[in-house]
């Protein structure tokens, strides 16, 4: 008993690890093909990116290492800590950060670049669960539409919301990272899980699909008389009286709201975001040798493939660098085109496995806790996987988010090894806890 | 604690939504990478560069082997934009000789569409020998330019431009249409060169290179194991004489008119002349040859592009009583002693069509040696209306079918492109222009003669001439003797075709008198020669474009003809005056080497015919 103790790896979820440590391998592997050089063809070369990777996944290993040793009790109690600490760090970055690509999002260490909103993810997580661990979100069904009554239920909602819209705004609009910032909408699963009205979600859908529509219909007057049309026609099925009238016509202004403000919203972003939008949506003419030439060359790579692949090292289109960002965001092309579908497939089953298993974990937790910041970390993951990957393959816009353990870049791997690994640690922890 | 569970419920739900995203990307992993194969075209595309090498391309040769055309190398300097980088501009400028001006005009054009700043273009074309030595050495100082070498066409001897035609850059259309042809290509436009296109060009090599985004190569694709090298086009041997092109050419030099002779027992093309002619060194090359060919396109007085010997229509004139006596002799009508009056005209329509003093109604012998305008008028009615067809329409077009098995109205299937087929007019066509029931055998008349709207190319009437010479085939007309060493020849050209005539005592008494064209009293004699037995037939057409056309067309020798040949001289006059002259000497220039009338040759060199302050219309087109 007392050897299994000291143990580090006592009650760490194998399979998780094992999954790990083979998509981390696969990574490399995947970033070697990317910037595969003739003149560095050693893969422990440190002056190339794969030498560098592997820098990083010792450095990562170090850290998951160390995230087991320590307490588990310490990141309950540090939750709030974490959070403030890497808010300020956010903060901080815009003044002391050095600038690329138009964003102020990294502090350099010499030869090394460490990007705070990486790390914001799991403070993110942290603060969220342990903030919903103490209270609740549910909100009686019955209560009395009085504002004393909704501020009682939806208090605690609010306050959330907070805890996740605080990041991301100081992300999207201070440091200019979309990408980044973009993803704390995972944490809406998160939310979703703890008790949140369903009718949020569907509302949010409607009004993304009410957002797509109104971006593809370029009438946008028809779009209202459409909806208009709809809203009274509603009004044939459901009992006709005052509340029902003035909930169609919330709803009609709702809609109508999210159609002029789609416009609104489009017309104040950065040309190169509608530029993606169009891309996607097919709107307009996109010319495949500028705008639509990320998607365009992405799409090649992979549509190459072909069933198995060309083979390790073979591919013509990611290794004479015909695909931007291919050893970070768009390492998947180098999958889709050296391994083909049956490559890609294993890579996308594997992601998947991942967060499947972090979310059979969450449920199997004593605490509230535990099981709150598994879905933080399932819900982060798999934001990334399906915005990283459906951007690859033309299914979703271009939104510079990297691939979970197979990006190169040391923030992401290590945010997501700290992620992870909190989670491994809380889950092997979980039955010296009691309920 | 209900709710507690029922929000358990909810992980369902999640993992459900994340596995259906996941199976809907693999859904279109499945269909971009296994069903839909245009990704791997793009990548094909993306990656590799088409490096062509350009084939020389065929010489030609005359029939006796001399070289009519050639190659000469030529350097196109080509521009790559977007590796232009540290190019030194101001030496390229100066080494090119062209302002800084006309420098970025180019490099934007070489950026524009259909061009790409990422693929090459050409810059420079053709540029001249000193020039492509002055910028090898400094090459490497001009980032982002390469020359590509290609040849260009070179004739040893300023001829036969018609008959070879030219090359020139491959249109829009063509280029888009023949997968083997990019723009700016070379392509074979008129003449052999277009005719023989395929055989002449070879086939171009490729060189397969992987290229990386900014269009740098990296490597070679598979090793090379996808190249091909270039295959040099074939040589192609001509069946014309280049000596009896050349002397002909000379002496038609400040006419209009067209010469064509025909080896009779091949079908091969001997001489074909148009003349005005030009140079076909002006028609080779970029800038030289879009100036020299629009110089030569407003030539409209000359019309020197214009390829009489093909394209141009006359009327044949009288040389076309030998086909009238022939079908009459062949429907047993006439025959060697049949005789018909002639009183400086045809009597029944009151002396029209006219002729000429000849003394006294001849035999079909006179006829032709004399070529009497009434005794045809008679042979031509005796056809139509011959007892046979009770209906004279029958007769009509019994003579027209038979007229078309020689060659007039339609198109011989010569292997030069753009022959026309002349005009042999229909029964429709009279009963449009009299009216139906409007017109007799008599209204007619004058196309026994070869007038009225009977209209003939050059080139048929030399193969009129040469199927007499057979007695009653042809072969084809065609401007080789084969394509390659192996000589290969379409066998459409090895094919007898015979015409409607096969009576041989009928060819026997027609070639009688055209020997008597050339002997005492015959419309030639002054043009006969001393030893060779020549059987012509004078010409003097009447046309609606000012003075007559003067024709002759002749064989020789009697016995086993080598050369049959015919020759019009537009505006000229009487044929013997101005036609025979040059088909005589073209057949003892052929024969014998050489002429024995220096006297006759020296007027026809010198002769200028063509007025340069009136302008005359030429021939039907």
């Amino acid at each position: 008993m007392r050897g299994e103790q000291n143990n580090i790896f006592a009650g760490a979820d194998r399979l998780t690890i094992i999954t790990y440590v083979l998509l981390v391998f696969l990574g490399w592997l995947n970033i070697y093909a990317a910037v595969y050089n003739e003149e560095h063809q050693n893969i422990f070369d440190t002056t190339q990116k794969y030498g560098k990777q592997l820098i990083w996944i010792g450095g990562a290993t170090i850290i998951a290492v160390c995230i087991l040793l320590i307490d588990a009790n310490f990141y309950t109690t540090f939750s709030y800590g974490f959070y403030g600490f890497f808010l300020l760090a956010n903060v901080l970055v815009l003044f002391l950060g050095r600038e690329i690509k138009g964003s102020k999002s990294w502090f350099r260490f010499g030869d090394i670049g460490i990007q705070p909103a990486e790390f914001m993810k799991f403070a993110a997580s942290l603060a969220l669960a342990k903030f919903l661990s103490n209270s609740t979100i549910i909100v009686n069904p019955n209560f009395r539409l009085r504002l004393k009554d909704v501020i009682k239920n939806y208090r605690n909602t609010f306050y959330a919301l907070i805890f996740i819209v605080l990041p991301l705004i100081i992300i999207k609009f201070l440091q200019n990272e979309t990408g980044l910032a973009i993803v704390f909408i995972a944490f809406v699963i998160v939310l979703y899980r703890e008790g949140l009205s369903v009718n949020f979600l569907i509302f949010g859908i409607l009004a993304a699909i009410l957002f797509v529509v109104a971006l593809i219909v370029s009438q946008i007057t028809s779009l209202i008389i459409a909806l208009a049309v709809i809203c009274a026609a509603s009004f044939l099925f459901i009992p006709r009286n005052k509340k029902s009238l003035i909930m169609v016509l919330l709803v009609f202004g709702g809609a109508s709201g999210v159609v002029f403000g789609t416009n609104y919203v489009y017309n104040h972003l950065e040309p190169h975001q509608k530029v993606r939008i169009d891309v996607l949506l097919g709107r307009g003419t996109v010319n495949l040798k500028k705008e639509g030439y990320n998607v365009n060359q992405a799409k090649i790579a992979i549509g190459s493939g072909g069933f198995f692949g060309k083979g390790y090292l073979q591919g013509t289109q990611t290794k004479y660098d015909f695909v931007p960002e291919q050893d970070t965001d768009f390492i998947f092309c180098t999958v889709g085109e050296e391994w083909g579908f049956v490559g890609s497939t294993c890579v996308l089953f594997l992601e998947l496995f991942l967060i499947l298993r972090i979310i059979f974990l969450a449920e199997r937790q004593r605490s509230d806790f535990s099981r709150i910041y598994g879905y933080g970390v399932a819900a982060i993951l798999f934001f990334h996987v399906g915005v990283n990957i459906g951007m690859t393959i033309g299914l979703m816009p271009v939104i510079g988010i990297p691939l979970p353990f197979f990006s190169y870049g040391g923030s992401s791997l290590w945010a997501f090894t700290i992620l992870l690994f909190i989670f491994v640690k809380l889950d092997a922890n979980r039955l010296l806890i009691l309920r | 604690m209900s709710s507690n569970v029922q929000l358990a419920e909810r992980k369902f739900i999640i993992g459900g939504f994340f596995c259906l995203i996941i199976l809907i990307y693999i859904f279109r992993l499945f269909y971009i990478q296994v069903i839909d194969d245009q990704y791997v075209l793009a990548a094909r595309n993306n990656a590799l560069r088409r490096m062509t090498e350009y084939p020389v391309r065929g010489y030609i040769f005359d029939r006796t082997g001399k070289l009519l055309v050639q190659n000469e190398p030529s350097y196109d300097l080509m521009i790559i934009p977007k590796e232009t980088k540290g190019c030194d501009t101001l030496a390229l400028c100066a080494v090119l000789q062209m302002t800084k001006e006309e420098y970025l005009r180019r490099y934007k054009k070489a950026c524009q569409a259909p061009n790409s700043p990422r693929k090459e273009s050409v810059f420079e074309k053709q540029m001249s020998a000193p020039t492509y030595a002055a910028l090898q050495e400094k090459l490497y100082r001009f980032n982002g330019f390469f020359v590509q070498k290609r040849t260009v066409r070179k004739y040893p001897r300023p001829i036969a431009g018609h008959l070879l035609g030219y090359v020139g850059e491959v249109t829009k259309e063509k280029a888009e249409k023949d997968q083997y042809y990019r723009e700016g290509d070379y392509i074979g436009v008129t003449g052999v060169e277009k005719s023989y296109e395929v055989e002449l060009r070879g086939k171009k090599g490729v060189q397969l290179a992987i290229t990386d985004v900014h269009n740098k190569i990296i490597g070679r694709y598979m090793n090379g194991k996808y190249d091909t090298l270039a295959i040099p086009g074939k040589p192609l041997y001509c069946s014309i004489d280049m000596v009896l092109q050349e002397y002909g050419e000379k002496l038609m030099k400040g006419k209009k008119g067209a010469v064509v002779a025909i080896e009779p027992a091949t079908g091969e093309i001997l001489a074909i002349i148009s003349a005005p002619s030009y140079d076909p060194n002006l028609l080779v090359g970029g800038k030289e040859r879009s100036r020299n060919f629009t110089k030569l396109y407003y030539d409209s007085l000359n019309l020197p592009l214009f390829n009489r010997a093909l394209t141009a229509m006359y009327p044949p004139g009288s040389i076309f009583k030998l086909i009238d006596a022939l079908i009459a002799q062949n429907d047993g009508l006439i025959n060697r002693t049949t005789t018909f009056p002639c009183a400086m005209g045809y009597p029944p329509m009151g002396g029209k069509p006219k002729c000429h003093a000849h003394g006294g109604g001849k035999s079909l012998i006179g006829s032709i040696a004399v070529s009497c305008n009434s005794y045809y008028s008679y042979v031509f009615r005796e056809i139509v209306d011959q007892k046979k067809y009770p209906n004279f329409l029958d007769g009509y077009n019994h003579w027209r079918e038979t007229v078309k098995t020689f060659g007039p109205g339609t198109r011989l299937g010569t292997d030069l492109p753009y022959d026309k087929p002349g005009n042999v007019p229909s029964v429709e066509y009279y009963n449009k222009v009299f009216g139906k029931n409007g017109w007799r055998s008599n209204t007619i008349v004058s196309l026994g003669i070869g007038q009225a709207e009977l209209l003939l190319v050059p080139l048929q009437m030399a193969n009129v001439v040469a199927t007499i010479a057979n007695r009653g085939f042809y072969y084809t007309p065609h401007s080789i003797k084969g394509v390659g060493n192996e000589r290969a020849l379409d066998k459409r050209f090895k094919e007898k075709h015979y015409v409607g005539v096969q009576n041989q005592e009928a060819y026997t008494n027609v070639i009688d008198g055209m020997q008597g064209a050339l002997e005492p009293g015959g419309t030639a004699y002054t043009n006969r020669l001393k030893d060779i037995i020549v059987c012509g037939k004078t010409g003097t057409a009447q046309n609606p474009h000012g003075k007559d056309h003067a024709v002759f067309l002749a064989f020789a020798p009697r016995d086993n003809p080598k050369i049959a040949i015919a020759c019009i001289v537009e505006n000229a006059g009487f044929g013997n005056t101005w036609s025979a002259p040059v088909v005589t000497l073209m057949i003892e220039k052929y024969l014998k080497g050489k002429t024995e009338r220096p006297e006759v040759e020296k007027r026809m060199l010198e002769a200028n015919l063509i007025d340069p302050k009136i302008v005359v219309k030429s021939a039907n087109r």
